[in-house]
């Protein structure tokens, strides 16, 4: 039944991020983002305090080795939070040495399965408790939705933790015929030290998804946060291990990409890496894991996913659902439906409805409630959007709405919709990461999955049809890790996610996430006299 | 039964070793100890060289250049046949034929059950051939023609019968939601796959990756070692004659640094596979990242423990560890390579190792009853006596052997090392030669940790009839196979890959399949559903 619910909360983050918003749009500090000359009020201040900013190595807080800090800031202003240690390769040597004696020594490993499995619920419990706090946390970094963060992405953190929690006493290995007189049997072992470097767009989800695979196989970890958002991991590792994890299986080391994650991707006593960002850092992991002891690597990367509404669509429901498929999280969805491809037929309706969809969309503090859209994470993120849509203007595109800043303080972009996209334009091939639609026409369906596929990603994708031949067929064309038919985003515990091309290597959730955190040992044994082969 | 009678075949390589002490004395056969002995006439064999140019989109080709590159026979050096040789240009060439092939032609589009069959007729074709791939194996490479023509071929056909019953068994899942979903996943072939096959074992690592490959529905380039060319080109022909679609496999012989590096860095690769040294497995990493992310998989070099117990029947172990070493002229990944001997039996078992080593029949490969044939190349054949001087040097005492055999092609002495300690250059690098270092240990726990003070994990063997030791050492060791009282045992279902720096992911087995497969879910709202 906890299952049902979190799912119920997670299909009303479309209705929730949308339709609520008309009947409280009047209220203090929300914006239409036509009214984009006015300032944001004062921000609300955060109902949560600081309280874990150091790096976790072998379950003490700690400073970093070279005493430097760098401060978090709050996306709505980006005024600082607070100052978090920066950890550097010296602090990655400290985790690894911590997690690798706890994987080596024990006892995590070689404690039963159960008892991992119980440190697991028992944490997911302490979250269930905590969960407003965490959700307060995550918004105030982040900058998304608090709304969104309590009644999903904490909820959804927890039944990630007790799906992988059931996971830990159900690794199982095989016994395997053999040609001939032995006995044969697999062991799946876990891997030993793994190192995960997770993203600021979901830090608790991404958190989650490496975090419960990896503990549920009994490996030992050093995670390193994204530098925009380190706070949420800090508070939650303080709970796991309140929640009886022993010190060194998790470590926390908050710091930037190219100091900490570098030294995390190279480091020889490091036995998989798990990364989730940007493409261009993704070919920088593997090739830092090449040079160095070849540890595996799973990646998920960029994306540039084709919403595809067919003609036989419901206007009205294509347009509220590609709506929600973009702008979801301030559109820094690595899976957003960025390419938006309508049939000719209703293409005309369904952009004027697009545009008076956006034009709609609530933006301000994102700790109001009814706000669907808060501030994109950091300057840098804001002044790239910014120049995608002015690459989108200047290269012929149409502006239907949008296309500037709102308000003047922090990192609010007004939702912009482009019409009259042609595939060849860079908005039409980059990742922008961002509240900005690109609406493609086409007319014919085996020409618009060439169009589709015609990317170096292949992250997901959308489809909206009744037709059960056209789902069938643009199901098997897509060459995407995940097909949305008539739903979006729908991201469930069970359902594996990951990218063909260059969106990534390997699928985080569902029972194949296991195999990422596993190693296969094949036991051959001679058999004297044996009842059967 | 077909699966026990191949068993049994191969199993006998074990027994090979000691199979020619009743006919020692044949012409052209030598026991090591000989070594001044010049080898007679190299037999040659009675076969002709049909297939020496590129297969690409079903057609035999010059490469692009005009160039070609000699294949030589291990046993004198010299020319067997010279080999189209492909670069860049010929892989651009066959990774459109094969682009075209998975995304236009029929083999994706085929059922499983249409795939499967001519996966079994191949199967039979080869069968069929029996004799000539083991002899076009044996001259290019120059391992026994009884191990090629027993062991190798009956395993080779063993292995595409198993991944032919594989094709319609590639089941996707359907997946308990969390709310009122349908949620499906469905495993689709990968795309192009590339693939770069060692020198060692020609024909069987050519099964070990084509044989998932076409079985999950992908389209292939494939290239060869150029040391051993001609056996891929045989069977691909065979493939076309069981109506495999053109394109479907391709296969470019060359060089690694020209067409192997442009395979791995192709944009239009969806897939790269690749055997042989872990240095050029990083390269091969490394390009597939700095190009389109390609998964890799790899299977590398290994350094890989054989530890007798001392509870070991000692004529036994010796025998088992000799086996595990001297193997296809110790030219194996998996080659149990530091022998740890308990110091209990240690005096013992250095003596019987010696004395099997020195019983070891060295000579030309195509005669009955030879336990060992030449080194693959110069190369390699340099690389291994520079090891053996290295051992010398480092102070392990060199039981037998320890130089070439005979003055002409590459054979080398069956060499045993005693006193090996774990910090000499001999108990840490792979030599990849016939050379056996045998190490003491007095302690289970220590040895554990001795075993896995490596950057390899490929494999390891456990010689000991007490449970609790079986137990505690396969758990603790940190490779890919544990064989216990066991060695070699290559059985197409077996799962087969390394831990650590001998690489990434499995072949063989179930596990294999992934390495071929994306995985799609696909999701859809359920209106009313009965049940979730």
């Amino acid at each position: 039944m906890a299952a049902r619910r979190i799912s119920s909360l997670l299909s009303r983050s479309a209705p929730l991020l949308s339709r609520r918003g008309k009947q409280s749009y009047t209220s203090r500090g929300i914006f239409r983002y036509t009214t984009a000359a006015a300032a944001l009020e004062e921000p609300i201040k955060p109902p949560v305090n600081v309280k874990y900013d150091k790096l976790l190595i072998n379950g003490q807080f700690v400073d970093a080795a070279s005493g430097k800090t760098f401060p978090t800031l709050d996306p709505r202003t980006g005024e600082v939070i607070t100052h978090v240690p920066e950890g550097d390769a010296e602090d990655i040597n400290r985790a690894v040495s911590a997690a690798r004696k706890a994987f080596d020594e024990g006892p995590w490993p070689k404690m039963t399965a159960y008892e991992r499995q119980r440190i697991l619920l028992r944490f997911a419990d302490l979250v269930e408790k905590h969960n407003d706090e965490i959700a307060a946390l995550e918004t105030w970094d982040s900058g998304k939705l608090f709304e969104q963060c309590a009644k999903i992405e904490v909820p959804m953190f927890v039944r990630l933790f007790r799906y992988y929690a059931g996971w830990t006493d159900k690794i199982h290995g095989m016994t395997i015929p053999g040609d001939g007189p032995h006995h044969v049997q697999t062991l799946h072992e876990p891997i030993g030290v793994c190192g995960q470097i997770i993203p600021w767009n979901f830090p608790l989800v991404m958190f989650a998804w490496k975090v419960g695979p990896a503990l549920a196989c009994g490996n030992t970890i050093v995670l390193k946060t994204a530098e925009q958002t380190p706070l949420s991991a800090l508070l939650v590792s303080k709970l796991l291990h309140e929640a009886g994890l022993p010190d060194g299986v998790l470590n926390i080391v908050s710091g930037f990409g190219p100091t900490a994650g570098a030294a995390l991707c190279s480091h020889m006593d490091v036995d998989k890496i798990a990364f989730t960002g940007s493409t261009e850092t993704g070919k920088i992991v593997l090739e830092l894991s090449a040079k160095s002891n070849l540890k595996p690597v799973t990646l998920e990367l960029g994306g540039k996913s084709p919403f595809i509404v067919c003609e036989d669509a419901d206007v009205d429901k294509a347009v509220e659902l590609a709506h929600f498929a973009l702008f979801f999280n301030q559109g820094q969805c690595c899976c957003a439906g960025s390419r938006t491809y309508v049939h000719e037929k209703v293409y005309d309706e369904f952009l004027e409805k697009a545009k008076a969809r956006a034009l709609q969309r609530a933006v301000g503090d994102p700790f109001k409630s009814g706000m669907e859209q808060g501030p994109q994470i950091d300057s840098e993120q804001f002044e790239k959007i910014l120049k995608y849509i002015r690459s989108g203007t200047e290269s012929g595109a149409t502006l239907e709405t949008g296309g500037d800043r709102l308000g003047t303080k922090g990192y609010y972009v007004q939702p912009t919709v482009f019409s009259n996209v042609k595939d060849d334009m860079l908005i039409a091939k980059d990742e922008i990461f961002g509240p900005v639609q690109t609406i493609l026409k086409f007319n014919e369906l085996n020409d618009v999955i060439k169009r589709a596929n015609n990317t170096r990603y292949g992250l997901a994708a959308g489809v909206f049809t009744s037709n059960l031949d056209t789902a069938n067929t643009l199901t098997r064309a897509l060459r995407a890790g995940t097909v949305w038919i008539n739903c979006f985003d729908t991201f469930d515990a069970t359902i594996p996610f990951g990218g063909y091309k260059m969106s990534g290597i390997g699928r985080e959730k569902g029972e194949y996430s296991l195999k990422n955190y596993l190693q296969v040992k094949a036991v051959v044994t001679a058999l004297k006299n044996p009842a059967w082969l | 039964m077909a699966a026990r009678r191949i068993s049994s075949l191969f199993s006998r390589s074990l027994s090979l070793p000691t199979a020619p002490a009743s006919l020692g004395f044949g012409r052209g056969m030598q026991r090591f100890t000989s070594s001044a002995a010049v080898i007679d006439e190299p037999i040659i064999p009675p076969l002709q060289i049909n297939y020496t140019k590129l297969l690409i989109n079903g057609q035999f080709v010059d490469s692009a250049s005009g160039k070609t590159f000699p294949t030589l026979d291990p046993r004198t050096g010299e020319v067997i046949a010279h080999v189209a040789e492909g670069d860049a240009e010929d892989i651009n060439r066959a990774v459109s034929a094969a682009r075209k092939a998975f995304d236009e032609g029929p083999w994706p589009r085929m059922t499983a059950y249409e795939r499967s069959r001519i996966m079994l007729r191949f199967a039979d074709l080869a069968e069929k051939h029996t004799q000539e791939l083991a002899q076009l194996e044996t001259w290019d490479n120059g391992k026994p023609y009884e191990q090629a023509l027993t062991a190798e071929l009956p395993l080779f056909v063993r292995l595409f019968h198993y991944y032919a019953g594989w094709a319609d068994k590639i089941h996707g899942l359907t997946v308990p939601a969390d709310g009122p979903h349908h949620v499906q996943v469905l495993h689709e072939p990968i795309g192009v796959a590339g693939q770069i096959i060692p020198w060692n074992f020609p024909l069987l690592m050519l099964a070990w990756k084509v044989g998932p490959a076409l079985a999950c529905g992908n389209t292939i380039v494939l290239k060869s070692a150029e040391q051993t060319p001609l056996t891929a080109l045989y069977v691909a022909k065979l493939f076309q004659e069981a109506g495999l679609p053109d394109g479907v496999l391709n296969v470019v012989s060359g060089y690694g640094s020209t067409a192997g590096a442009a395979l791995a860095s192709h944009m239009d690769v969806d897939k790269l596979a690749f055997t042989g040294s872990t240095n050029t497995g990083k390269v091969v990493l490394e390009l597939a990242a700095r190009s389109n992310l390609k998964p890799v998989t790899l299977e590398l070099g290994g350094k890989s423990p054989f530890i007798v117990c001392d509870d070991a029947d000692v004529d036994h172990a010796v025998e088992l560890a000799h086996f595990a070493l001297f193997f296809n002229q110790g030219q194996c990944c998996c080659a149990g390579s530091r022998t740890y001997v308990h110091e209990r039996i240690y005096d013992e078992f250095v003596d019987k190792a010696k004395a099997r080593a020195l019983g070891r029949t060295v000579g030309d490969p195509f005669k009955n009853g030879i336990e060992q044939g030449p080194q693959i190349d110069l190369k390699q054949f340099e690389k291994v006596l520079r090891y053996i001087k290295s051992g010398i040097d480092s102070d392990a005492t060199l039981e037998c052997g320890g130089d070439r055999f005979g003055s002409k092609g590459y054979f080398v002495q069956p060499t045993v090392f005693s006193n090996v300690k774990d910090d000499m250059l001999i108990a840490q690098d792979e030599i990849f030669g016939p050379v056996q270092s045998i190490l003491k240990f007095k302690d289970v726990d220590k040895v554990i940790k001795r075993a896995n003070a490596t950057r390899y994990g490929l494999a390891a063997g456990v010689f000991t009839t007490n449970i609790d030791k079986a137990n505690t050492i396969s758990r603790g060791l940190k490779a890919g196979t544990v064989w216990i009282n066991c060695y070699d045992i290559f059985d197409a279902a077996i799962p087969f890959g390394g831990y650590k720096m001998s690489g990434i992911g499995r072949e063989k087995g179930v596990y294999s399949l992934n390495n071929y497969l994306q995985v799609k879910s696909v999701i859809s709202p359920l209106k009313n559903p009965a049940w979730l």
